[in-house]
């Protein structure tokens, strides 16, 4: 098969949300010895965007998109350990601490956007749900990220936010990192009014608010 | 036959319209799915008391991952006492309302951390002043029985704002409460409370005024907070009601029947905590699940197939023998507009027609988050309609026309029949807030839009009716209790209430 041929199925995979598919053109890729970092930027970076682009122009729903971004992130795996083996270092757009602020089990929202970011080129660690205030912190240090992302469904945990921006002054840590917040009842003027760096309505918004802020 | 021995005839019975969506086959099939879940994968409880209950009543445990794998024979124990007929009373232990059978109680959709400011027409945070204008104003609605801690005062901290919004309940207004906890210790100054206004626990148990929600978190999951109110309340001889509320396709299965495998799986295992807690405590199979929007992630309260689950579970409930509860007559619009009344418009007579006992709904808009007191009052409105569907058509009288027609000309005055004089009233509706004035009418007032009528209304019944305040004393050991909780979480100073 052509480079290029192989190129677009690995797009139309991620478009149409062929999981299998888009791991064994992955393992093809490998066997053929193609330049992996073109791999990804020619095969499945341009079926990522489409899904995101379907998504924006009302085709896509959210199960189209979160697959697309499941399939990414599977096709990745399977790239990963060839180019640590390589040394190859991909382009990250930027690493991010996210999880479900404590007191929260609510982790839907904040799965949709880790997913989204780490499938459009953001390094991701994912805390989970019912997170420490102190661990996004933790982590966010021991990883040199970029962006903390604190999500919270309920009203109640909401407050959590604040806090953990509230954490970051204490600490003298404060505008060391992007704090992004999100989930149900956050809003620009929440974000606003507890001194955070961004908020996004969506999974897909969020990860353009994102590069926006990383200038990426 | 004469017209003497007509009315030695019986009446004939007044059909009570009812919607059931689901057959008795199928019911049973989602009710055998979800044992096979609860014995099978087991359902998370986040709680070492209701672990150790389910330990005692020989149920596996795994510690480790707090998951208990639920028998049906201990279930089917725990539904055997459960009681189907709730009584709840008001504040002065009076009045009675039945929960349970065909009955409808509406509440005001419960915990909304914004207002829509009737006077500017913004959404906005309430403070001590919106709840108490909040619990007179549901004082003064005959359609809304209950009244709800529906507002989250935003000028009092964090750790008293469940107690404080039932403490100015319980001030304001008569009407039985739909409550519930934000934090594992609030229910013990809760159930203070309400105490103080029965007069003890025992008094308080034999006539309870409040209801606790309690939520499940989608899928199988009973976090430690709602499993430890569901204990509480149950031992305080409370009612609890189990908010269970998947998302379809996202937190629970796409298709309506498989949520409400989920649904009452969920629920039953609900149940079986309150009856372990204490055998024959009161508990109500309720839920607030949504339609979840594929396009916007949102969980709209409106759509029909949010009501469709609601009316599914409700009689799943009904056929379980307990008392039914349903999030229903509320909107995700932003304002009252003709979104707002569709929605609860359809959700109100839905609700009715399915006969669940506590409706939670009215004055809600934007997915549960923003209470609105024109909505509520237009909403009184809409639950009266609701009312006057499901009280049916009765034949008032023996024989129904004939006896009227006797001596008919076509000059026969029906409004001044004393006939007429004696059933208008009964019969028929007479709105306050809809528009059903002529077109030059509509304009000599002004052209009102229908939030605008509403909120003249609100500030009338302010106006007229004097608050329904507790007995001094009651309110001097209530704010006694407040305050002393207060300072216990460090908060020194409370808004003075009007």
């Amino acid at each position: 098969m052509k480079k290029e041929e192989l190129y677009a199925k690995m797009a139309t995979a991620i478009i149409e949300g062929r999981k299998s598919e888009a791991e064994d053109l992955a393992r093809e890729a490998i066997k053929a010895k193609l330049d992996l970092t073109e791999v990804i930027e020619k095969g499945y970076v341009p079926g990522i965007q489409k899904v995101g682009e379907l998504w924006e122009k009302g085709d896509y729903f959210l199960p189209e998109l979160i697959t697309g971004g499941e399939c990414m992130k599977a096709a990745m795996a399977v790239l990963q350990p060839e180019l640590d083996k390589a040394k190859i270092k991909t382009k990250s757009k930027g690493k991010v601490v996210i999880g479900t602020v404590e007191g929260d089990i609510h982790d839907i929202g904040k799965n949709l956007v880790s997913s989204m970011l780490s499938a459009n080129g953001f390094d991701v660690v994912d805390l989970g749900a019912d997170v420490k205030l102190e661990k996004f912190i933790e982590k966010a240090e021991e990883t040199k990220a970029d962006f903390i992302c604190l999500s919270a469904l309920l009203t109640t945990t909401m407050l959590g936010q604040k806090k953990a921006i509230e954490l970051l002054k204490q600490k003298n840590l404060y505008g060391k990192y992007k704090v992004l917040v999100g989930g149900a009842p956050a809003n620009q003027k929440w974000s606003d009014e507890i001194g955070a760096d961004g908020y996004a309505e969506n999974a897909m918004l969020a990860v353009k608010l994102a590069a926006r802020l990383k200038g990426a | 036959m004469t017209a003497s021995r007509r009315k030695g005839k019986k009446m004939i019975k007044t059909i009570r319209p009812k919607l059931e969506l689901l057959s008795r086959r199928f019911i049973e099939k989602i009710i055998d799915e979800a044992y096979e879940i609860l014995d099978k994968q087991g359902i998370f409880v986040e709680n070492k008391e209701a672990l150790k209950l389910f330990t005692q009543a020989g149920m596996k445990v795994d510690k480790k991952t707090s998951r208990v794998h639920l028998k049906r024979r201990l279930v089917e124990k725990c539904l055997a006492t459960a009681p189907s007929v709730i009584k709840l009373y008001d504040r002065t232990g009076e009045r009675e309302y039945t929960v349970g059978g065909d009955e409808v109680h509406f509440d005001p959709g419960s915990a909304a951390v914004r207002i829509l400011d009737h006077k500017t027409g913004e959404e906005r945070k309430p403070d001590t002043k919106d709840v108490v204008d909040f619990c007179r104003l549901t004082e003064c609605l005959d359609n809304i029985h209950f009244q709800s801690t529906g507002l989250i005062s935003a000028d009092v901290p964090h750790p008293i704002a469940d107690i404080y919004r039932l403490y100015i309940g319980l001030i304001f207004s008569r009407k039985p409460v739909v409550t519930g906890t934000f934090r594992v210790q609030s229910f013990r100054p809760m159930k203070d409370l309400l105490a103080a206004v029965r007069g003890g626990d025992k008094a308080l148990a034999a006539k309870p005024m409040a209801i606790f929600d309690a939520c499940p978190s989608p899928p199988l999951k009973w976090s430690n907070l709602t499993t430890q109110s569901l204990i509480d309340a149950a031992r305080a001889g409370l009612p609890s009601e189990l908010i269970s509320m998947g998302l379809t396709g996202a937190t629970s299965l796409v298709t309506i029947s498989g949520t409400l495998v989920q649904h009452v799986a969920e629920n039953l295992c609900g149940v079986t905590i309150v009856q372990l807690a204490k055998k024959g405590a009161p508990v109500i199979f309720g839920g607030s699940p949504a339609s979840f929007d594929m396009k916007r992630g949102t969980p709209p309260m409106g759509a029909i197939e949010t009501m469709m689950i609601d009316a599914g579970y409700a009689q799943i409930g009904k056929y379980l023998n307990l008392p039914t509860h349903a999030y229903m007559a509320l909107s995700d619009a932003k304002t009252n507009d003709a979104q707002a009344g569709m929605e609860t418009g359809v959700g109100a007579v839905l609700g009715a027609l399915a006969g669940i006992n506590v409706i939670s709904g009215p004055g809600m808009l934007d997915f549960e988050s923003c209470q609105s007191l024109e909505k509520l009052v237009i909403d009184d409105e809409i639950c009266g309609m609701a009312y006057r569907l499901i009280s049916g058509i009765a034949q008032r009288d023996e024989p129904i026309a004939t006896d009227k027609f006797e001596g008919y000309t076509p000059e026969t005055q029906f409004l001044s029949m004393p006939h007429t004089k004696k059933w208008y009233r009964m019969e028929h509706l007479y709105p306050v807030i809809a528009d059903r004035d002529t077109y030059d009418a509509w304009v000599a007032l002004g052209k009102k839009p229908i939030a605008q009528r509403a909120s003249e209304h609100i500030e009338k019944l302010l106006r007229s009716n004097p608050p329904a305040l507790i007995e001094k004393d009651v309110r001097t050991e209530l704010t006694r209790i407040l305050t002393a909780y207060a300072k216990a979480n460090g908060i020194e100073s409370l808004p003075a209430l009007p």
